[in-house]
C-alpha cells in the first residue's frame, strides 16, 4: 500500500481542491480522506507544501516511433513524460509509416507495453498514410486500441475528406483531432506573419491560415453531428470562432500549447530554431486571450504538441529547420506560472491537464476518486530548476526554455499505482 | 600611466625662428622653390606644413602647394592594436609626378611614422624626390630613416614623450618634455 | 568612437554613431579608388573568405575588391545553393573556413538569420552581405553614403522607397539606417508587397506613388523580382510598370534636386524607366563605386583587434 499524506489535493471531478490523505492499493485508489492514519505496511509519502493531482494527461505527443527513433523512441518519450509529471499521453500517428492500421497501432502498443514507462494511447490516421486521399481503416483501429483519429502535422486539405471522416468516425465514438491549417495560406512561411516577421525578413503564416479551417471543421462537425477536437489552438480567432460554436452547441473541444500559452512571436527574434514551430508563436494579443479562454473553458485541454528533432535537424538556418519544440518536461513549470501570477486557477489548470483530455479521449482517467487506476501526479510548486540538455529524458534538445529558470516541477509520478519518478529521478530500469 | 611635464624646450618665439630656419633651409637646399611641394602628415604635421608654406611666400612670393596625408592605412602595427584608428583622407589635389615633395612632421622618433608616409606618397605618384622636416628628432630611430630638416635634436629617454603643442590644434605654441610616471 | 563589434549582421543592430564611423571611414577608402595605384597595404595578412549562397556576382566582386584593394587575401566560395541537395551544414562549412584561418567571412545566403547563425559558431568576423529578406547592411551603409555625399547630411532628408518592400533586404537595411540617421523615410508600392509593422518601424506607408515621392529628397527604387509577378503577387509587369515604376512624371513631383538609387540590376522599363536611370538626378553607377569603398571600410574596421571570444 502506499501513502500521499498531507498533499493539497486538486481533483475537480470530485471537486476537492484541499488537504487530503490518498490510499493506493493494488494500482487502484483505495481511500481518499482528511487523514488517513499510517499503518506498517505502508510506504508513505510526505506531500506536505505539494499538489497531488489526478495523473497528468498530454493528449498530444509525438513519439516518433517507428520510424523516426533518431529524435525520440517510445521508451525516451514516455521517460520524459513521466519527468514532466505525465501519465499518460496520446501519440501522434506521423510515425514512419504513418499508424494507419491495426497492425501498426499493435506495434506501438507493444513496444509500449515493453519499453513503456507511462501509459501510451495511440491515436491512428484519419486517411492512408496521412495522405488526404483515402479513409484510413478508421474502424478497425477504433476496435484495436486508437483513441482518436487524426493526421496531425498536415491538415486535410480537402474539405469532403474531412466530412467523410467525421461522419464515419462517429460510428466509433471516435473523436477526430484536427490540425487546421489552410496550405495555401501558410504556404512556406516559417512564423506568424506580422511585424515581427517583417523585422526578421521571415516569410510568414497568417492569423487566417489556422482560421479558416478552425471555421470549416466547426461546420462540418455542425452539419455530421461528430464532435471534432481542435489541435494547438493559437489564435484569437480561431478562439472566437470556437466560442460561438459551443455557444450554439456544436460538439467542438480544444487544445492549448503550454508554449503558445507562454511564449510570443517576439521569442523568435534570434532566429532561434527551437521557436520553430507550428502553429507559429503568436503576437501578444493572442498570448493572452489564449490564457484568458483557457481560464474561462472555452479551451478545454493543455497539451504540449511535444515535438522532438535531432540536434542536427534543428542546428541550421531557421528557414530549413523543422517545426517543432519538446515540451512533456517544461509543461508544468510554465502552466503553473500562470497559476502563480493569477490567470489560471490551479483547479482550473488540473483539469485542463487531466480530466478534460481523459474525457475527450474516452480513456478512463483523470480523476483520484475512489476505484480508479492510481495514476496520480505530484508537484512541488517551489522547486526552481534551470534545465539543460543533459537534464532533459526525451532526446529531442530542442526547448527555447532550456537555459531559463523556471518554477514548479512534479516530483512524483505514479502510473497504475507504481512509481515511476521521485524526487526528479526516474524510478525505472 | 600619467605624463607629468619635465621641462619647455620651446616656447612660441623658438617656434617661430625653427620654422623660419626651415623655410630658408628648404629653399637653400632646392635652389629655389621650383617644383617644391609640402606635405604634412595628419596631425601636427599639417599646422607646420601650413605656417612653412607661409613662410615661404614671405620669402619667395609663391605659394608652393600644399598637400595633407594621412598615414593609417599603412602603419606596421594594425594587426597590434586593440581598435583600427580611425582613417582621414589624405587631400593631395595636385600631382606629385617629378615632384619634390617635402613631408612635414612634428616629431621624428623610431622612424615608423616616416616610412609609412614615404609608402603613402610613392602610391599616390613617384616624385623627383623626398625630403623630411621635422620640428624635433628626438631619436631612438628604429629603421634607416634621416630627416634633411630639423628644427631642433633632442636626446631623449625612451620614458619620456616630446609634446609639440600647436596654436591651431592645442590653442597655444610651444614644445614640453614629459616624463611617464607610472 | 571605436567600432568593438565581432560581426556586422545589420543595421538595426547599431547605433548612429557606428553608422556615422562607417560612413566617416568610406571617404578616404574612396580616394584609394579613385587614385592610380589602387592598394594599401592595411590588411596584409588577413584573409577574407566570400561564402555566397547565393549567386551575385555585383556583391561578391565589390567585396573582392574591396579586400584586394586593402591588400586583404580574398578567396570566394560558391556554394551549392539547392535547399532540396543538401549538402554539408553551414555551420560545419563555417567551422572548416575558421580552422583554416579566415579573419572575416562574407555572408551571402537566402536564408534570414544565416549570418547570425554563422557569427555564433565562428571566430572569424561575419560581414552580412545579403541575408534572406532580411538585411543587406552594406547596400544600406552605400545608398547612405552616397546620400550623404551628394547631400552633406541624411538628418531631416525624406527618402522614398518604392517598390517589393515584403522581399527586400535592401529596403529594411535602408529602413533602419536611414531613420538612425533622422531622414524620414517613405515606402510605396503594390499593397501585396507591403510587409505589415512597417509603421513600427518608423515608416509611412503610401498607396499611391505619386504621394509617397511627392516632395522627396531621394528615391531609391527597389529591384522587382520577376518571380513575384508569376506568383500572382502584382498582375502583369506592364501594370506594375505603369502603376508603380519610376519615369519622368514621377520624378518630377520630388524635389527638383533629388536623387535616384537603385541597388541594381534594374530591369528597366519596369521599376524604372530608362531616362530616369540614367537621367542627370540618377547617381546609380555612383552607388557602385560607393559600394567598394564603404565594403572597405567595413573590412577595416571589421579587421581591427578587440575580437571577442566565441563559446564552443
Amino acid at each position: 500500500m502506499f501513502l500521499v499524506k498531507n498533499g493539497l489535493v486538486v481533483d475537480p471531478v470530485q471537486g476537492i481542491n484541499a488537504k487530503r490523505d490518498i490510499l493506493i492499493k493494488d494500482g487502484l485508489i483505495a481511500a481518499v480522506e482528511v487523514n488517513i492514519a499510517v499503518s506498517g505496511d505502508m510506504q508513505v509519502y510526505d506531500a506536505a507544501g505539494k499538489i497531488v493531482t489526478p495523473g497528468l494527461v498530454d493528449m498530444h505527443v509525438h513519439l516518433r516511433e517507428p520510424g523516426l527513433e533518431a529524435k525520440e523512441t517510445i521508451a525516451s518519450g514516455t521517460r520524459a513524460a513521466a519527468l514532466g509529471g505525465f501519465t499518460s499521453v496520446a501519440c501522434m500517428p506521423n510515425t514512419k509509416p504513418v499508424l494507419d492500421s491495426k497492425a501498426m497501432l499493435e506495434t506501438v502498443k507493444a513496444v509500449a507495453a515493453r519499453e513503456g514507462v507511462v501509459n501510451v494511447f495511440p491515436i491512428g490516421a484519419i486517411t492512408k498514410g496521412s495522405a488526404g486521399l483515402e479513409l484510413a481503416e478508421i474502424g478497425d483501429m477504433a476496435l484495436n486500441g486508437a483513441v482518436a483519429i487524426s493526421d496531425d502535422g498536415k491538415p486535410v486539405g480537402n474539405a469532403e475528406m474531412m466530412r467523410l471522416a467525421l461522419e464515419y468516425a462517429k460510428m466509433f465514438n471516435l473523436p477526430v483531432i484536427a490540425h487546421c491549417e489552410e496550405s495555401s495560406l501558410s504556404a512556406d512561411g516559417v512564423m506568424h506573419f506580422g511585424p515581427i516577421s517583417s523585422e526578421l525578413g521571415l516569410r510568414g503564416i497568417p492569423a487566417a491560415a489556422e482560421e479558416i479551417m478552425v471555421a470549416r471543421d466547426i461546420i462540418l462537425a455542425e452539419a455530421a453531428g461528430s464532435p471534432v477536437h481542435i489541435a494547438h489552438v493559437s489564435t484569437k480567432g480561431s478562439l472566437e470562432l470556437i466560442r460561438a460554436a459551443k455557444a450554439r452547441g456544436i460538439k467542438v473541444t480544444c487544445e492549448v500549447t503550454p508554449h503558445h500559452l507562454s511564449l510570443s512571436d517576439a521569442a523568435v527574434r534570434g532566429y532561434s530554431t527551437a521557436t520553430k514551430v507550428n502553429p507559429p508563436l503568436r503576437p501578444m494579443q493572442d498570448v493572452m486571450a489564449l490564457r484568458a479562454a483557457l481560464a474561462e473553458g472555452i479551451i478545454d485541454c493543455i497539451a504540449t504538441d511535444h515535438a522532438p528533432h535531432t540536434s542536427e535537424e534543428k542546428a541550421v538556418e531557421f528557414n530549413y529547420a523543422p517545426f517543432g519544440l519538446v515540451g512533456l518536461e517544461t509543461a508544468v513549470p510554465l502552466i503553473l506560472a500562470l497559476v502563480r501570477s493569477g490567470e489560471l486557477e490551479l483547479s482550473r489548470a488540473v483539469e485542463a491537464m487531466s480530466y478534460n483530455p481523459a474525457r475527450i479521449l474516452g480513456i478512463g482517467r483523470g480523476s483520484l476518486a475512489v476505484g480508479m487506476v492510481a495514476d496520480l501526479s505530484v508537484l512541488d510548486p517551489d522547486l526552481r530548476l534551470t534545465l539543460t540538455e543533459q537534464d532533459l529524458a526525451s532526446q529531442g534538445k530542442n526547448s527555447p526554455f532550456l537555459g531559463v529558470e523556471l518554477q514548479g516541477f512534479a516530483v512524483l509520478t505514479l502510473v497504475n499505482g507504481k512509481i515511476v519518478m521521485q524526487d526528479r529521478k526516474l524510478a525505472v530500469s | 600611466m600619467t605624463l607629468v611635464e619635465k621641462n619647455q624646450i620651446m616656447d612660441a618665439d623658438a617656434l617661430r625662428r625653427v620654422v623660419t630656419r626651415i623655410a630658408h633651409e628648404i629653399i637653400e637646399k632646392n635652389q629655389g622653390i621650383a617644383d617644391v611641394v609640402l606635405i604634412g602628415i595628419r596631425r601636427r604635421g599639417v599646422p607646420l606644413a601650413e605656417r612653412l608654406q607661409a613662410k615661404i611666400k614671405e620669402i619667395e612670393g609663391v605659394d608652393v602647394p600644399l598637400g595633407v596625408l594621412d598615414i593609417t592605412l599603412y602603419r606596421d602595427d594594425l594587426t597590434t592594436l586593440a581598435y583600427q584608428p580611425v582613417v582621414h583622407r589624405t587631400e593631395v589635389p595636385f600631382s606629385i609626378q617629378g615632384k619634390k615633395v617635402i613631408l612635414v612632421d612634428d616629431v621624428l622618433y623610431t622612424g615608423r611614422t616616416a616610412r609609412a608616409a614615404l609608402d603613402a606618397v610613392i602610391d599616390i605618384g613617384r616624385p623627383k624626390v623626398i625630403q623630411l622636416a621635422v620640428l624635433v628628432d628626438r631619436g631612438h630611430r628604429e629603421l634607416p630613416i634621416r630627416a634633411d630638416y630639423v628644427g631642433k635634436n633632442l636626446p631623449t629617454s625612451s620614458k619620456e614623450v616630446v609634446s609639440v603643442r600647436l596654436l591651431e590644434i592645442d590653442q597655444e605654441d610651444r614644445v614640453i618634455l614629459n616624463e611617464k610616471v607610472e | 568612437m571605436k567600432w568593438t563589434r565581432k560581426d556586422l549582421l545589420g543595421l538595426q543592430d547599431l547605433s548612429s554613431d557606428e553608422i556615422n564611423l562607417i560612413l566617416d571611414q568610406t571617404a578616404p577608402m574612396k580616394d584609394i579608388i579613385q587614385r592610380d595605384i589602387k592598394k594599401v597595404p592595411t590588411l596584409r595578412g588577413k584573409s577574407v573568405i566570400n561564402l555566397f549562397y547565393e549567386p551575385s556576382t555585383r556583391t561578391r566582386t565589390s567585396f573582392e575588391l574591396a579586400g584586394k584593394y586593402l591588400s586583404a587575401d580574398t578567396s570566394s566560395l560558391a556554394v551549392s545553393t539547392s535547399s532540396v541537395v543538401k549538402g554539408e551544414s553551414l555551420i560545419d562549412t563555417g567551422k572548416t573556413i575558421d580552422v583554416m584561418g579566415a579573419d572575416i567571412v562574407v555572408i551571402r545566403h537566402q536564408a534570414s538569420g544565416a549570418p547570425l547563425l554563422l557569427s555564433q559558431n565562428i571566430k572569424a568576423s561575419v560581414v552580412n552581405a545579403g541575408d534572406g529578406f532580411h538585411e543587406h547592411p552594406t547596400q544600406g551603409l552605400l545608398d547612405m553614403f552616397t546620400i550623404r555625399e551628394k547631400k552633406g547630411t541624411i538628418q531631416g532628408l525624406t527618402v522614398t522607397i518604392l517598390g517589393d518592400v515584403l522581399h527586400s533586404r535592401v529596403a529594411r537595411s535602408n529602413i533602419w539606417g536611414l531613420t538612425k540617421l533622422g531622414a524620414k523615410v517613405r515606402v510605396a508600392g503594390p499593397s501585396t508587397l507591403m510587409p505589415p509593422g512597417l509603421a513600427e518601424m518608423g515608416v509611412e506607408v503610401f498607396n499611391r506613388i505619386e504621394d509617397a515621392v511627392a516632395g522627396a529628397d531621394v528615391v531609391n527604387v527597389l529591384r522587382i523580382q520577376l518571380e513575384r509577378q508569376q506568383k500572382g503577387l502584382f498582375p502583369t509587369l506592364r501594370e506594375y510598370a505603369r502603376l508603380f515604376g519610376l519615369n519622368q512624371a514621377r520624378l518630377a513631383l520630388a524635389q527638383p534636386d533629388a536623387l535616384v538609387l537603385h541597388p541594381g540590376p534594374m530591369n528597366r522599363g519596369v521599376e524604372i524607366s530608362p531616362e530616369v536611370a540614367d537621367g542627370p538626378q540618377s547617381v546609380i553607377t555612383e552607388q557602385v563605386t560607393n559600394g567598394v569603398a564603404v565594403r572597405m571600410a567595413v573590412l577595416y574596421l571589421m579587421a581591427g583587434g578587440g575580437l571577442v571570444d566565441v563559446p564552443r
